[in-house]
């Protein structure tokens, strides 16, 4: 493979009910930055049915051109006509720098495009840069987020990687700015794609809120204990006008959703306030929060772990000190 | 029907520990176990081999001491067990083992492989999708519940963010299981008994139907440029207070911060 025929930094425009992701945009932004430090483009692929009224949101963000593949067949995510028309696009066009969301389809779509261009992809990174040799440095945890390890793909291309949401700046959007919009015109073999069928796409209510959008987390572990436990984290996160999270061990006992829960398995999350409640700090869910602005724990336990990523660290009963505090700023309101 | 569940050994990261004074990691003492997401993957072909009469069989690609949990496996109840150990499969990435697996399972009978959506020591959820790459085969991961119409037909639930797809697909498929899915269940005391006695089969990388460039350090097109421990960021202040003092600290410094 000769890699000095491959340049530009590409991004996959991933839009759900056409409404383009969050995560590409901060990939966007990404994207801006290693694109500028190499001398080259911000390039969008923009998949699904009528989507092309949308390739003007990725050049205010940051793309330079976009391709756009409008077709029926491309209306909701399914692996197999994703990755065809991506894959003749990767073929044709030799990109050097390929990223996605680590999102649900992100994760299922990139090692099934790695597979079928014979590259490299390196999962959930958080930190993305350009090397000496002007390679991509791809920088993920590793050992359940023990380690951080940076990746190389040094002879093949593209250099693909997935991107954890919530980890990476977008840029200011700028309506003004000029991109180029091309119809990609791609084929589909039909006999692979009919192997699958998507029956229904069922949204829960309960999984709306975005907890890696929320400025302020009212989160719960072990410690809460159970359903009753957690309406007083809603109480309070009502009040502050926050979300609830969670650690991994109350979805692993079915208190909570898998949506909300914060961590190495879960989300990332950096909100302006990050409240542990009977969190005692496993690795795994620092991982998904330690970046947050500011971080409150309140934790029976003071050897807890999650004191040491803690601003403010209490030790003592959430039980008595969460329904207290929402008393009292609800007292401070009126 | 032929299953055959992909299973890897793991380090309970879980039960990993950091040393606070050098950052480093203390990998003495852990545990290794067999990754929950293919505990789950495997409960689910236990399942079918009880419903429908499947024969399942277990492969994992590792070190000659996974061979505990292919033990795990067979006193869970599978039918056939496969160590797939080769020092010219050492040094691979995500890619390349793949690429192994796929050699191994292209010498194999199978209508379904299943296997864990990721493992907890690399969580990068690749290998399976990009096994059913390399076989050709319509994949569909994240799988929280499965049906089986008996002839050739799977009915899938997937988790998505927003809730969750149903998918249906024919056999010859592979799909990627939730540990969260599923409660996998214990091994029978007669399970352990027997699993001592019965074979695992040891394979080679002359076994499997792979070209070698494809395959370990060689074949894997990712390479570990360096690795180091995360930066800890020095801790806050902690309190032992009564509530009542807790709360008004609590209120003091949301003040400070201007988020109330």
């Amino acid at each position: 493979m000769d890699i000095s025929q491959y340049k530009d930094v590409y991004v996959f425009a991933e839009q759900r009910d056409g409404v383009i992701q969050n995560v590409v945009f901060e990939l966007l932004g990404k994207a801006r930055d290693l694109a500028d430090t190499l001398g080259e483009k911000v390039v969008a692929i923009l998949l699904g049915s009528g989507v092309k009224d949308k390739a003007q949101q990725l050049i205010a963000s940051g793309a330079d051109k976009v391709f756009v593949v409008d077709n029926d067949l491309l209306k909701d995510y399914l692996t197999e006509p994703y990755a065809q028309a991506i894959t003749q696009i990767i073929q044709d066009q030799k990109p050097s720098i390929f990223l996605l969301g680590a999102t649900t389809i992100g994760r299922d779509l990139g090692p099934r495009l790695s597979a079928r261009n014979v590259t490299g992809l390196t999962a959930d990174c958080t930190k993305l840069e350009i090397g000496e040799n002007r390679e991509l440095q791809m920088t993920r945890p590793a050992f359940g987020g023990n380690l951080m390890a940076t990746i190389l793909c040094k002879e093949h291309r593209p250099q693909m990687s997935t991107v954890r949401p919530g980890v990476m700046q977008r840029i200011p959007v700028d309506n003004n700015r000029k991109g180029e919009v091309v119809d990609f015109a791609a084929s589909f073999d039909m006999a692979k794609i009919n192997r699958v069928k998507l029956l229904k796409t069922v949204k829960e209510e309960k999984s709306v809120a975005d907890i890696s959008e929320a400025k302020i987390l009212v989160s719960g572990g072990r410690g809460v204990g159970n359903k009753e436990g957690f309406q007083k984290l809603e109480a309070l996160a009502k009040e502050l006008g926050g979300e609830v999270s969670s650690s991994r061990a109350m979805v692993d006992a079915g208190v909570m959703e898998q949506s909300r829960q914060v961590g190495q398995t879960g989300k990332t999350v950096r909100p302006n306030l990050y409240m542990a409640c009977g969190i005692s700090g496993a690795i795994q869910h620092l991982a998904g929060m330690e970046e947050s602005e500011f971080i409150i724990a309140i934790n029976k336990d003071k050897f807890a772990p999650i004191f040491n990523v803690a601003d403010i660290g209490i030790v003592g009963d959430l039980h008595k000190i969460v329904p207290m505090l929402t008393e009292k700023l609800k007292a401070m309101q009126k | 029907m032929k299953i055959v569940v992909c299973i890897k050994q793991v380090p309970d990261t879980t039960e990993v520990k950091i040393n606070p004074q050098t950052g480093t990691l203390i990998r003495e003492g852990v545990p290794s176990i067999m990754n929950p997401d293919d505990k789950g993957g495997l409960e689910f072909a236990l399942q079918l081999k009880e419903q429908y009469g499947a024969h399942v069989t277990v492969i994992t690609m590792g070190l000659p001491q996974a061979d505990a949990i292919l033990r795990e496996a067979l006193a869970m109840g599978v039918d056939r067990a496969i160590l797939l150990t080769d020092r010219k499969l050492g040094g691979a990435d995500t890619l390349a083992t793949s690429s192994a697996l796929a050699g191994a399972l292209r010498t194999m009978d199978f209508d379904l492989i299943i296997t864990g959506r990721q493992a907890i020591d690399g969580d990068t959820a690749q290998v399976g999708p990009q096994i059913a790459e390399h076989l050709d085969l319509p994949q569909v991961s994240y799988l929280e519940h499965l049906e089986y119409d008996g002839n050739k037909t799977f009915t899938i639930r997937k988790q998505t963010e927003e809730g969750y797809q149903m998918l249906q697909m024919d056999a010859p498929c592979l799909v990627t299981v939730l540990a969260s899915a599923v409660k996998p269940r214990y091994m029978s005391v007669s399970g352990i008994v027997d699993a001592y006695n019965r074979e695992v089969e040891v394979w080679n990388a002359d076994k499997i139907d792979v070209p070698e460039e494809r395959i370990g350090k060689a074949g894997s097109p990712t390479s570990v440029f360096k690795s180091f421990p995360k930066s800890l960021k020095p801790a806050g202040e902690t309190f032992e207070v009564s509530p009542e003092e807790a709360v008004d600290l609590i209120i003091g410094k949301l003040k400070e911060k201007h988020i109330i």
